[in-house]
């Protein structure tokens, strides 16, 4: 195996020729050993920074997930004690406080992750589809425009969300133009679908919507995102388009110029050739651009922390988990909540994974 | 059939004008936020307050500019520090992230050594950690090495990445191999090898990695929240997300907290626009990976 690399195959394997074989094979194998050591050297700055700063640290988590940690002390040493799976239970099955905002957060997530993705993904579609018209002046400069946003600080541009989306804003200055009040934003924790059934009549929650599930009233599970998320939410789809948009650009670009052509000829309309041979032929992107975004938005983090320290309706699991360690001392339980999330994101990985596959 | 493609050209005019329409209204919505940031930036207070909208600062005022960069008596807020702090940090770990991944990613490229395969599988799964698992893991390792709070602590851990090894392994298995051979033949180590031959070949992805990681230590935020408490190591992000919190008395001063924004901004927009090019490439190769 090791013989059979390109420096013996120049070598034609003739009679006279045997000793020098030997001689490179002797060579090949004083390298090899050479290139094991070698290797070594090359990887190990790297390997061993991975393993002191992020796989020991993780173990060692997982291990803090079933103690109760306060995060002053060694975590290994005495203090901290073992306390089994009573994190988890705290999040999952008794009826606390701790559970009760754990699920809520989920709650906020879900639908910050039910409206960004669909609309980041469809969004960055339609702007790679007009970019990438041929015909199109400007092309380089609207390109530019729309990815900007994605390569600025998320904290930078909270920061302007905040200033535009105040009561007095300028958002709501430009509503003002068109003879519409705007809310409060960053204030309103109304949900969307509430307000949205509060105009067919329904401005309370009816009786079944006051059972519980995992502490929440199933009315308060509909609430829809709070108008205060949605300012994330575009915020979110603003930041993340461009980057996407590009992925489908060079997906855009792949597509053989022919297999337009052909349908060009054979009479398909702009709109037919749009979904009949463009959606198609994107669908491996598609899905990849759904698998990232679900992965980035179930850990928005940085924007809650700086728009909605205070807002019930817009703390994630991201969020809560740093709240309970770096806040409340209770590393314990923020570890528990981070491996729940940790496991969630890598299911619906795995299950969009199956799921768009079978699709493609 | 005169008559067709008459109404057919039409057509597609008029489809034109809509792609420009619909452009131009996206350009404005993508735009129009950092405009309104840059005017914002040198009114004052209560014209901020007033007039958001407008583009014209009305008085025009230097004020919070002068404040940024530490010409002012108001010295409350140390923006020079924090901008030092970031340009150190950024620099730091791009020169750690460029060098260690590429001898890393050459050796899982190029170089047999025995268990190859399980460093690179590790690599990848590492890749696949969500960030936000990793606060409680660094605040802990960090206080266990007493490198919490700490120049070394904000940089170490960050100082190598499994996507900048993945990548320059990417760029180093399009070298040729038998270049390196015939270094070899030359009598050419492992290391010479690497430096003078290979290394000159993937210049665009060191680029591309440099620009990565340097976007990446500028814009990072939620490791520097964990691994710092004291003011002095404050960088842009976590200095500017302190100070829009009010913990710095500066809550509702919004020309300070646009223009101190927008200088956070800026040293990645000009890498951008400079290296736009690549910018862009490298995120649609990425997706022809993926």
């Amino acid at each position: 195996m090791t013989t059979s690399t390109a420096t013996t195959i120049d070598v034609p394997p003739t009679e006279s020729d045997r000793q020098k074989r030997r001689r490179l094979i002797r060579e090949e194998r004083k390298l090899n050993g050479r290139q094991g050591i070698a290797g070594w050297l090359f990887v190990s700055p790297a390997l061993i920074g991975l393993l002191v700063f992020l796989v020991i640290p993780i173990i060692v988590a997982l291990y803090i997930s079933f103690t109760n940690w306060n995060g002053a002390s060694n975590p290994l040493g005495g203090s901290a004690k073992w306390i089994g799976l009573d994190n988890y239970k705290k999040l999952l099955t008794s009826d606390s406080l701790t559970r009760t905002n754990f699920f809520r957060s989920v709650r906020n997530n879900f639908y910050f992750v039910l409206f960004v993705v669909p609309a980041q993904t469809l969004l960055a579609l339609l702007l790679a589809v007009l970019v990438h018209q041929k015909a199109l002046k400007g092309r380089g400069f609207y390109r530019t425009a729309f990815y900007f946003p994605s390569v600025t600080s998320s904290i930078a541009i909270t920061l302007v969300f905040i200033f535009l989306f105040q009561g007095t804003g300028a958002v709501n200055k430009l509503l003002d133009l068109v003879g519409v009040k705007g809310p409060n934003w960053l204030q309103d924790q109304r949900g969307l679908f509430h307000q949205l059934l509060r105009v067919f009549g329904v401005d309370s929650s009816p009786g079944w919507g006051k059972h519980t599930l995992m502490g929440l009233h199933l009315w308060d599970w509909l609430s829809g995102p709070s108008t205060s998320m949605c300012v994330i939410i575009i915020l979110a789809v603003w930041t993340t388009s461009g980057t996407f948009m590009l992925m489908f650009l060079a997906a855009l670009q792949n597509i053989p110029e022919d297999v337009m052509e052909a349908s060009q000829i054979d009479g398909a309309t702009t709109r037919q050739r749009f979904w009949r041979v463009t959606v198609p032929m994107l669908r491996p992107t598609i899905a990849f651009v759904i698998m990232l975004g679900t992965i980035g938005t179930w850990q928005v983090f940085d924007q809650i922390l700086l728009a909605g320290k205070t807002n019930p309706t817009m703390s994630t699991p991201a969020y809560l988990t740093y709240q309970l360690s770096f806040q409340n001392s209770a590393f314990g339980t923020g570890a528990a909540m981070a491996f729940l999330l940790f496991m969630l994101i890598i299911v619906l990985t795995v299950i969009q994974r199956r799921f768009l596959k079978e699709k493609i | 059939m005169g008559d067709t493609t008459t109404v057919e050209a039409a057509r597609q005019k008029r489809r034109r004008r809509l792609a420009y329409g619909a452009l131009t209204l996206f350009a404005l919505l993508y735009l129009g936020p950092f405009i309104i940031q840059l005017a914002t930036s040198f009114k004052t207070d209560p014209d901020a307050a007033t007039h958001p909208l407008s583009l014209w600062p009305n008085p025009f005022t230097m004020r919070s500019w002068k404040r940024i960069f530490g010409f002012s008596s108001d010295s409350s807020v140390d923006f020079v520090r924090w901008l030092f702090n970031s340009t150190l940090v950024a620099v730091c770990i791009t020169v750690g992230r460029v060098s260690l991944d590429s001898l890393a990613g050459y050796a899982l490229a190029r170089l047999k050594f025995p268990g190859r395969k399980l460093v690179f599988g590790l690599v990848l799964a590492t890749l696949a950690v969500p960030g936000v698992v990793l606060l409680i893991p660094r605040f802990l390792v960090l206080k266990q090495l007493s490198l919490f709070d700490s120049y070394p602590g904000m940089i170490l851990p960050i100082a190598m990445d499994a996507t900048g090894i993945f990548l320059m392994r990417q760029f180093f298995l399009q070298v040729p191999e038998s270049l390196e051979e015939a270094a070899r033949m030359d009598g050419a180590g492992v290391f010479t090898t690497f430096w003078r031959v290979v290394m000159p070949l993937v210049r665009p992805g060191l680029i591309t990695l440099t620009i990565l990681s340097f976007q990446g230590s500028w814009n990072e935020f939620s490791f520097f929240l964990v691994s710092t408490i004291s003011p002095k190591y404050y960088t842009l992000t976590t200095g500017l997300a302190n100070l829009s919190s009010g913990s710095l008395g500066s809550g509702t001063q919004y020309p300070l907290n646009m223009g101190a924004a927008l200088l956070t901004t800026l040293p990645v927009a000009v890498l951008f626009f400079a290296f736009q090019r690549r910018f862009v490439g490298n995120q649609m190769a990425g997706a022809v990976k993926g």
